[in-house]
């Protein structure tokens, strides 16, 4: 494959963003550490102390991991009802039994609506719909206290579209550990 | 006792501050439908000594003609244009088939305006009413819409509510780029004000009936909780963060009571609590969804949506608790309530065929009719004089409001730039 020199363009401009924003961050640090070398009272030597940039890999947890079964955090949910659907037993119980295995970890479970009907009605159901999946996995043996619930109502939709096609991808709950 | 959370009142002058009030696109009104039965009437351009910053004949006739009531004569048709009693001959105005004859004077004085109206009957050749109101450059618009108030009493017998106001959220942006802001605004859409700007969910604005707090719903702490906010100073009180919900307040007519979705006991349920003692009853009990509680206007009860018969409609429970009755029965799904001031009336949000509809529930005689024609119309919310309801709708894919006639007649929308706009809340009156 032969790469086209302009497709290398974003990287070189990142690169410089990122030049841009660690130097000035650089020069406001050693502007205060001066501040303190040359404060009136100081005697003896000039001690300097500076701290270390160090950019560390993040790991979360295996549910970032695609080819992780933890990776399916959606559970979707029919128009004005908030019962799982069978489909979604097995994804809802492999959750359970990592939290069982797990239980230093949290999880919150975020309620979700379409946009059909009204907003309040709405915020009660996604939350009814959040404490399905909560209520669920406490029956699969997960604790009290790793299960937190919220629901959003219509107001944060994952798809901004106004047909079926959307509104289907709203109707949720997400698993957010 | 005032618990002020420190803490969420600088958060709030943080958020405020973030958005410059200046750049604020005012709400444009449209109307959009009908004014048959509109009495015709004339409203001269004030006479003015100098500049003033607005003519309120101009802003007194957009008043009226907004009502539905009234058809303004445009001023390019007068034959002449008086500004006081003795200009006015009352035979050219007969001639062109008036009604009504409005014309004023705006004087300069030390600080500020004099403003003073008289209002004709043409055919009976009688002064019906006038007065005098003083006002700052800044406050001329709003003493324009009082005159048009008392212009739109003395000839219906009902106060007008053009100097009224409409607390609204308006939305900008998706996802990670969302902006909320809760804003009030006159009813004639000028002079838009954020009060409240997150970059989380803002819901449910509820106005007190003193005109003086609004209490909302915000997710800024990642959950929602309920908040009172005092309009003059911003200062505000987080009145409400129980685990699960905290949703739907609303006032009270007595303004002292707030009355609210928890679902801190498992379920969403209907509470009230009062604003001084801080003691909360619980109303409902039901395992369904109990929520969109609304009060009647003598306080003695309200009516909320359930879905505890199988699909959401409205119930009714005293404001002591006890047994709930159910109200609404046409169409499988009814929710989100709103009770005229006047009593006589609910309007609610009703499914039909798939679209969502504003509906009118006449209290005594049990039948409907509906205003709207959806399809996602919700929030209706009532003018003080119970005349007219506005609502939030949708119009080219976009959010916007939308006010009708309880009685037919004048149709507006309210759009503002290219935001999302939504959950209109009206002002009561205030003086």
């Amino acid at each position: 494959m032969r790469i086209h020199p302009w497709s290398l363009l974003p990287g070189v401009v990142l690169l410089v963003l990122a030049g841009c924003s660690t130097t000035p961050r650089q020069g406001v640090d050693g502007a205060a550490v001066d501040g303190v070398a040359g404060a009136p009272g100081a005697t003896g030597a000039e001690v300097a102390t500076a701290g270390i940039d160090e950019e560390r890999a993040r790991y979360a947890g295996p549910w970032e991991d695609p080819a992780s079964p933890l990776s399916k955090r959606v559970i979707y949910f029919d128009y004005d009802n908030s019962e799982i659907r069978p489909e979604y037993v097995a994804l809802i119980q492999t959750h359970a039994r990592y939290l069982g295995t797990h239980p230093q970890l949290r999880v919150t479970l975020e309620g979700h609506t379409d946009e059909r009907g009204t907003r309040e009605y709405n915020l009660a159901l996604s939350d009814q719909r959040a404490d399905s999946v909560r209520r669920f996995m406490l029956a699969e043996g997960v604790q009290s206290d790793q299960v937190e619930v919220i629901g959003y109502g219509e107001e944060r939709p994952a798809s901004p579209g106004h047909d079926e096609a959307a509104w289907r991808l709203n109707r949720r709950v997400v698993i957010e550990y | 006792m005032t618990r002020l959370i420190q803490a969420s009142l600088i958060l709030c002058v943080l958020l405020a501050g973030a958005v410059p009030g200046a750049a604020l696109a005012r709400l444009n009104i449209e109307i959009t439908g009908g004014v048959e039965a509109a009495q015709p009437i004339a409203v001269v351009p004030f006479g003015v000594e100098g500049s003033v910053p607005v003519d309120p004949g101009a802003v007194i006739a957009a008043d009226l003609a907004r009502t539905g009531r009234f058809a303004p004569m445009p001023t390019r048709d007068m034959l002449d244009q008086p500004t006081t009693h003795e200009e006015v001959d009352l035979r050219d105005w007969r001639l062109l088939d008036m009604n009504n004859l409005v014309i004023g004077r705006v004087v300069r004085e030390a600080q500020g305006y004099r403003i003073s109206f008289s209002l004709y009957d043409v055919f009976r050749g009688e002064r019906l009413a006038g007065a005098t109101l003083t006002a700052t450059a800044a406050g001329m618009r709003n003493a324009a819409h009082r005159i048009a108030d008392q212009i739109h009493e003395a000839l219906t017998g009902i106060p007008g509510v053009a100097a009224t106001r409409i607390a609204y959220i308006s939305a900008t942006g998706h996802g990670e780029n969302a902006r909320v802001t809760l804003q009030v605004a006159d009813a004639d859409g000028y002079n838009p004000q954020v009060i409240v700007s997150s970059t989380e969910p803002i819901m449910s604005p509820a106005w007190s009936p003193d005109g003086r707090r609004i209490a909302y719903v915000s997710f800024e702490n990642r959950r929602p909780a309920i908040y009172v906010q005092e309009l003059a100073s911003g200062r505000r009180e987080r009145v409400a963060s129980y685990p699960g919900i905290n949703s739907s307040p609303v006032f009270s007519p007595d303004g002292r009571r707030l009355a609210m979705t928890l679902s801190k006991d498992g379920n969403p349920e209907i509470y009230v609590l009062d604003l001084d003692s801080r003691a909360l009853t619980r109303l409902t009990e039901h395992f369904a969804i109990d929520t969109e509680p609304a009060w009647s206007p003598d306080g003695s009860h309200l009516v909320f949506t359930s879905g505890r018969g199988g699909s959401p409609q409205i119930y009714r429970v005293s404001a002591r608790g006890g047994p709930v009755t159910r109200v609404s029965f046409e169409g499988d799904y009814n929710a989100s309530p709103a009770y005229a001031p006047d009593g006589r009336s609910i309007a609610m949000v009703r499914r039909i065929n798939g679209a969502f509809r504003i509906a009118l529930l006449d209290v005594e005689r049990g039948f409907s009719r509906l205003l709207s024609r959806g399809p996602l119309d919700e929030s209706p919310s009532f003018a003080p004089n119970s005349s007219m309801v506005i609502y939030a709708t949708t119009h080219g894919g976009r959010a916007v409001l939308a006010a009708t006639a309880v009685d037919g007649g004048a149709n507006q929308r309210l759009t503002q730039g290219t935001d999302q706009v939504r959950e209109p809340a009206w002002s009561p009156a205030v003086q």
